[in-house]
């Protein structure tokens, strides 16, 4: 049984690689900045899936603080680049 | 015999959660290719990968607690984080791609779109 749990998770991060190489055709081609910054927040996502397939591959549950810390940094890029995107400025200051 | 027998139960359970995860994900991003426009790729990515990583996060739940008798607390609190981030984000994403100009698509080429005007009320 457990042979065939490798074997799947084999199977699903060979699909999830796909996956990621196709969002990586729409970060370089994409016709405007907002499509990029929709595929790099797939491609985050894609990653923790990643994270998880290789802690079911190695048997170890060292992997999950790296899940949370790619959650959370992936949270606070896509809210910075959206703010970038919209006024060219990230941080606001009240001095003007 | 029942041991072994839940024990087959969870790992059918980890397969199928895999299996269902995977397909999520990779129809996700078959939709950020094949969408025209950038709201309905941001629609493709949020709500179909959301969904894709909640099955990815269930199944490695799933297998940890049958292999290690460990439950792993932050493979859920991922999920849940996942799930209040990923609408948020999106929202700020199109909310920046509607201010710097961009039209909604449509195939004739006349989208009523009802935010402008109401931008443009204010």
């Amino acid at each position: 049984m457990n042979e065939l749990i490798n074997t799947i998770a084999i199977v699903c991060m060979i699909v999830v690689t796909i996956s990621i190489a196709l969002l990586l055709f729409r970060v370089i081609k994409g016709p405007t900045n907002p499509d990029r910054a929709v595929a790099l927040d797939a491609i985050g996502v894609n990653l923790m899936g990643m994270a998880g397939l290789s802690a079911i591959l190695l048997v170890t549950t060292r992997l999950n603080d790296v899940i949370l810390l790619i959650g959370i940094l992936l949270f606070v890029g896509t809210v910075g680049l959206a703010k970038y995107l919209e006024k060219g400025v990230i941080i606001d200051r009240d001095d003007d | 015999m029942t041991g072994t027998t839940t024990e087959f139960i969870m790992n059918i359970l980890v397969i199928v959660f895999l299996i269902t995860g995977t397909f999520f994900v990779i129809s996700a991003s078959i939709g950020v290719i094949r969408f025209p426009d950038v709201y309905t790729r941001l629609h493709a990515s949020t709500k179909a990968a959301t969904l894709g990583i909640s099955g990815i996060m269930i199944g490695a739940f799933i297998f940890l607690y049958v292999e290690h008798q460990i439950v792993s607390g932050k493979l859920i609190l991922g999920i849940i984080f996942i799930l209040l981030t990923a609408p948020v984000s999106a929202h700020m994403i199109g909310r920046a791609a509607h201010s710097i100009g961009i039209k909604p698509w449509s195939q004739d080429g006349n989208t009523k779109d009802e935010y402008a005007d109401t931008l443009k009320e204010k």
